[in-house]
């Protein structure tokens, strides 16, 4: 998969307004997500359409419906590349350290 | 984010791997394969059963390799999570130009398995990228 994209379609705040709408309730039809933002529908149809080809949103049938779903794997896929597990136990003991010394102070 | 438990009924996770379908279905269905990306467990999947251990248990309802296998699921790695309904986890690879394959994992039938459903929000990602790791490096992501 393609990093650019993935960063390409993150740049744009609309686009990112679009997966916040599916973080909260996944799997929803462009009609839904269209009547929460003030775009015509072929500007809503554009931007799920970057998301797709980045691989940020998947499409799926639902019997006469196609319900979109936000797909966080490539998202998981760019913490992996700079975070890795080893490093990872790191960062989260440092961060709990902050958040502990943060309370008790 | 207070519709977080109807958001996560469904959930759908993708993600293309450089390798064929068979090489994935062998990586999904072998124990010793799941052992370097799937938390550490070897997991036993067979026509009939999804083995993980103590971890999680399913029974597969349908198995088509290389493309498709839907088996139940229960996590028992936690006792909330085991207390709650099977919930049904759907594998699909499909090849693509370029010895490129494509899998989508479909975890679904959540609704009234919230402590399910938040658990493995996050682990399918974790799950799929240590995957694609293992087969296109030999490597799963350590830990």
């Amino acid at each position: 998969m393609d990093d650019d994209r993935v960063f390409k379609a993150l740049a744009d705040p609309t686009r990112r307004h679009l997966l916040d709408r599916l973080f909260e309730r996944d799997g929803r039809t462009l009609t839904e997500l269209e009547s929460e933002l003030e775009m015509t529908r072929f500007g809503v149809m554009k931007h799920l359409r970057v998301l797709e080809e980045a691989g940020l949103v998947v499409a799926r049938r639902s019997g006469r419906e196609k319900l979109h779903f936000l797909n966080p794997v490539p998202i998981r896929l760019i913490h992996d590349r700079w975070i890795t597990k080893y490093a990872e136990r790191h960062v989260a003991a440092l961060a709990d350290l902050k958040h502990e010394l943060e309370e008790t102070a | 984010m207070s519709t977080m438990a109807t958001a996560l009924t469904t959930q759908v996770y993708s993600i293309f791997i450089k390798a064929s379908p068979e090489q994935i279905w062998e990586a999904i269905t072998t124990p010793a394969f799941t052992q370097k990306y799937f938390y550490g467990v070897p997991v036993a999947i067979t026509s009939e059963t999804f083995d993980g251990g103590a971890s999680a248990q399913g029974a597969v309802v349908e198995f088509d390799p290389p493309h498709k296998l839907v088996h139940s699921w229960r996590a028992l790695y936690d006792p909330e999570t085991a207390a709650e309904p099977e919930s049904r986890v759907t594998w699909e690879i499909a090849a693509q130009d370029g010895g490129v394959s494509l899998l989508t994992v479909v975890h679904d039938r959540l609704d009234d398995s919230p402590k399910t459903a938040e658990s493995v929000a996050g682990g399918w990602s974790y799950i799929l990228s240590g995957l694609k790791s293992v087969l296109e490096t030999g490597e799963g992501l350590a830990g």
